[in-house]
């Protein structure tokens, strides 16, 4: 029974649990109870990835009306790989908040705090699961609501402003989206993905149709963070508490990436989106531009969260570029690297937490000796780093051979060059703090470890990285099904 | 045992004994002994390994498959095996002067010291064994990560400014040039495999193939062409037994190695021979030759004169493997051991100089042959050996790089060759000549002997080896022929 309503369940029960959990009181219940609901859902999302992988596509009629006039839920290898990223690093996300969440949010709003968490994973796993254009536009912005008010629950006063910065930018995209979907389904009568496959390569020349394409990608593409959309996303990342910059930076980026492929390969189709419009002139050069600039801007930050912060935007350089690419390798590099890229920044910004519930700080000058003060934490983050940087025996590795591997097929030497230049840069900024948390003697030398609540998801991260570095069966795998499978839907 | 496990146990033997230093940090003499005994014991495994491949036997294993279609997979063949032995072997001398050197210095940190030295022999074990591009490329990573704690040793500012030039020109030009270098062979080749004769025959034009092969060499940083050379002297701030690793053992070896194997394996003698571009190459190692020699000239701290040193004599390695004649090939292979012998016998003297009388510069080297006669007589055999007078081991290989060159007729390599020898014999001859045949400007401010007797057998036992190599070196050299059956003509 479970499985049959799999694909629903999902999204159903962090959306029952979230006002549960408001109605509790004190610190420990509320994370209890939502603890227990993300690794309901993670099992879930493997559950439902299994059964992809071995019954083919699932399609989930609501309330058994039937597709297009109802709302369909359709999971295939694409979205299945992402639900199980978004599940899984929710999971391991609550496994080692609790400490965090006592040190930075209010006691009394830590109740609403685990409301808003389980309400952003709902809007998450929502957008990956529907087959509904309309529908992705509800949880969209569910997501995004919860994520404003998880971020404006930091401790500092800018907080406030980087959530509402965030929110006039992200309603300003998702709005644009709204938009494009409305547009859409006023020249084909319908906001069901396969049925809106089938009906647009009739109306492609319609300029309705181009316009609809080009609200819906500047949409996804400002909750995406492309450059130059991505202006929300450093104050957003630095201000929010530590766990929440963990989720978001893991998740909710890779989610709009989902979107974006979605609807290019699978709605619009790779012939219209790439032939008829000019998309790879579009994405490529902002996919490079983002990935250069935003890495040289890494390497002079102070505070080593906004650097991670733009670090995450030059990674989504990389993810677009590989689908601005429109070729199976191209697409898998760039699925590769989201799940990937999860991985390694949840567990950067992990390391950064643990820092900041010792310390307080996570500027550049206070992790002076913390090498030796912190072993196991900066040892994640060394790990980490090393990932970003694209160190073989680790998931960044990977993800840059496809990429490249993937660029020289299409004889673009150029963007060969970009991508490499972005690793370059990548170890100037990592190291810079390897070099101070290892090298410099800081104000004393007394082990101040994380606790071990913290230490465990964290390097569980870390030897994820490591173990998908080595083994990649799965990850390839799933990343060239997807690849093909939007690649071959493609009317 | 099978020869398969025992290229295993190659890369397992330092890997535990590191576990090892680090659980014994607390107890430096339980701690040195668990470094000589893996070095002992490593040595041990890839004589086995030797013995294997003498007798005939395919020895290959494969460990894991990373990507699609390419595994991180091990073999041994004739470069391969003498890389490892002289790595291994080096292992122990080093250990034994490292011992002394430490203590003799009062130096911190000793434990992360023995314990990384562990990991970089790992690297250079992985590096020597490895079947294919990808597998040498994992581990020429983990051989320039694991020795950047080495180069920072000493903690202060200097130290730290040194390690950062070293890691940031061997990762860019890793990550940045070999890298993609790798990943363009095996989108023209289908595969990374080290195989006989090439797998780039026919598939990549002449121009193509240059660009390649430039790609590769200066790729392959560790080589020190120029002008990715800086790190070399950049790396002097470290302590004496690392640049000993450095310059001798493990990392440039690494390179040198990596560009021969290259040469051989991906492109193969034959094919290169019918692309003209290469010539450019190799004057490129060429100029790196006499314009080192000529810097050398001019230094006046000894370990920097060294430094330059080591990047013009591994240029005449790369320059051997690009003349592309048989015996030069053989002559690249034999000069990673002679140089080997040769140098590190040159930095054990620089550093008992230094740990004894705390002299770093070559003007102050008046008459100290007479208080360090065996550490001055060590330092005239690495020296002759350098400048490639008999009865050192530098002549052997010598002697093979220029019967190459009249092999091809390539007077471009016997041009640079005289050149260098004459220059090498200018910065060197009078160090000797200062230290036994002129007296002291003014008594040292402490009278001082020998060094510590662990440096001092260390650095006898080099000396002895770069010259019982000269008698004694038909095993190596009938090896290193095999590479022709192989892979040369």
């Amino acid at each position: 029974m479970i499985q049959q309503h799999l694909s629903i369940l999902l999204v159903v029960i962090p959306l029952l649990a979230a006002p549960i959990v408001a109605m509790l009181r004190g610190s420990r219940l509320p994370w209890l109870l939502t603890l227990l609901i993300t690794w309901v859902c993670f099992a879930l999302a493997g559950i439902q990835l299994w059964t992809v992988a071995t019954h083919g596509t699932i399609s989930y009629e609501l309330g058994g009306w039937e597709p297009p006039w109802g709302i369909e839920y359709r999971i295939d290898a694409l979205n299945a790989f992402i639900a199980l990223i978004v599940a899984g690093i929710a999971a391991l996300t609550m496994s080692y908040a609790f400490r965090s969440v006592e040190k930075e949010i209010r006691s009394e709003k830590t109740p609403l705090f685990y409301t808003a968490f389980l309400l952003c994973m709902t809007g998450l796993l929502g957008i990956t699961q529907t087959g509904d254009a309309f529908n992705v536009f509800v949880f969209l912005e569910i997501s995004s609501l919860s994520t404003y008010a998880l971020i404006s629950m930091g401790r500092d006063r800018r907080a406030l402003t980087a959530a509402f910065s965030y929110l006039i930018m992200g309603t300003i995209g998702a709005t644009f989206f709204l938009i494009g979907v409305g547009l859409l389904y006023s020249v084909t009568g319908t906001l069901n993905m396969v049925d809106l496959a089938e009906r647009i390569p009739q109306v492609s020349s319609m300029r309705t149709l181009h316009t609809a394409f080009a609200f819906i990608v500047v949409g996804v593409s400002l909750k995406l963070a492309l450059f130059p959309l991505h202006l929300w996303l450093p104050n957003a990342y630095t201000f929010a508490p530590s766990i929440v910059t963990v989720f978001i930076a893991a998740t909710s980026t890779k989610v709009a990436i989902y979107v974006l492929a979605r609807f290019i390969f699978t709605v619009f189709g790779a012939d219209f989106a790439f032939g008829v419009m000019p998309t790879t002139w579009l994405l490529v050069p902002l996919a490079i531009i983002g990935l250069l600039s935003a890495s040289a801007v890494a390497i002079g930050q102070n505070k080593i969260k906004r650097m991670l912060a733009y670090s995450s935007v030059a990674q989504i350089g990389y993810m677009v570029l590989g689908i601005g690419m429109a070729t199976s390798a191209g697409l898998t590099a760039a699925l590769l690297h989201v799940f990937n890229h999860a991985l390694m920044k949840a567990a950067l910004f992990m390391a950064l937490g643990a820092v900041f519930y010792r310390f307080g700080s996570v500027y550049l000058d206070d992790m002076r000796g913390l090498g030796k003060r912190m072993p196991w934490t900066m040892g994640a983050f060394v790990a980490g780093g090393l990932s970003l940087i694209g160190v073989p025996l680790t998931v960044g590795f990977i993800s840059k051979w496809h990429l490249i591997l993937a660029a020289i097929e299409l004889g673009w030497w150029p963007v060969v060059v970009a991508i490499v230049v972005g690793s370059l840069l990548a170890i100037v900024y990592i190291w810079r703090v390897v070099e101070v948390a290892y090298f410099q003697e800081g104000k004393s030398n007394e082990r101040c470890e994380a606790p071990l609540s913290m230490l465990v998801p964290m390097w569980a991260l870390v030897g994820a990285n490591i173990w998908f570095g080595v083994d990649t069966r799965l990850t390839v795998g799933m990343a060239q099904h997807a690849a093909q499978l939007l690649m071959g839907v493609s009317p | 045992m099978t020869a398969a496990m025992a290229l295993q146990l190659a890369l397992l033997v330092p890997l535990a004994g590191a576990a090892l230093i680090g659980l014994l940090g607390r107890w430096p003499n339980l701690r040195e002994t668990a470094t000589l005994a893996t070095a002992t014991a490593l040595f041990s495994t890839v004589i086995y390994i030797l013995l294997a491949l003498l007798g005939g036997e395919v020895v290959e294993t494969t460990l894991i498959e990373i990507l699609p279609g390419m595994s991180i997979a091990l073999h041994t063949e004739p470069l391969s095996i003498l890389f490892a032995l002289v790595a291994s072997g080096l292992w122990i001398v080093t250990s034994v002067y490292s011992i002394g050197y430490m203590r003799g210095n009062n130096e911190k940190n000793q434990t992360r010291f023995y314990l990384f030295f562990a990991i970089a022999l790992f690297g250079a074990m992985g590096v020597a064994f490895a079947a294919n591009l990808m597998t040498l490329f994992v581990f020429y990573e983990v051989l320039t990560l694991s020795t950047y704690p080495l180069v920072a040793h000493k903690g202060d500012a200097n130290a730290l400014k040194g390690a950062r030039t070293y890691l940031g020109i061997l990762l860019v030009t890793s990550i940045g040039l070999f890298l993609p270098a790798i990943i363009w062979t095996y989108a023209v080749a289908g595969t990374l495999d080290f195989v006989p004769g090439g797998i780039l025959e026919g598939k990549i034009s002449d121009s193509m193939a240059a660009l390649l092969l430039l790609l590769f060499v200066l790729g392959v940083g560790k080589a020190a062409v120029m002008p990715v050379h800086r790190w070399l002297p950049a790396a002097m701030v470290a302590p004496t037994p690392v640049s000993a690793l450095l310059h001798a053992v493990a990392v440039v070896k690494a390179g040198v190695f990596t560009i021969t194997k290259i040469v051989i394996y991906i492109f193969g003698v034959d094919m290169l021979a019918h692309v003209p571009a290469e010539k450019l190459v190799m004057y490129l190692a060429g100029f790196t030759v006499v314009t080192a020699s000529l810097i050398a000239l001019r230094q006046t701290n000894i370990k920097r004169m060294l430094a330059y040193s080591t990047i013009g004599q591994l240029s005449y390695i790369v320059l051997a493997a690009l003349a592309l004649a048989p015996y030069s090939e053989v002559g690249a292979a034999i000069h990673i051991v002679a140089h080997a012998f040769g140098k590190i016998t040159l930095f054990f003297t620089a550093g008992a100089i230094y740990v004894a009388s705390k002299k770093t510069e070559v003007n102050q080297l008046h008459g100290i042959g007479w208080r360090m006669p065996w550490t001055m007589t060590a330092f005239a055999i690495g020296a002759l050996s350098m400048i490639g007078v008999p009865p050192t081991a530098g002549f052997v290989s010598k002697w093979f790089i220029i019967a190459g060159a009249f092999q091809l007729e390539n007077y471009f390599v016997l041009g640079v060759l005289i050149l260098s020898t004459g220059l090498t014999a200018a910065y060197f001859l009078p160090i000797v000549f200062r230290a036994f045949f002129q007296k002291e400007l003014e008594p040292p401010a402490k009278d001082h002997g020998e060094a510590p007797w662990q440096m001092v057998l260390a650095l006898s036992t080099t000396a002895a080896l770069t010259l019982l190599f000269f008698f004694f070196n038909s095993p190596v050299v009938l090896l290193e022929l095999g590479i022709l059956g192989m892979g040369g003509k």
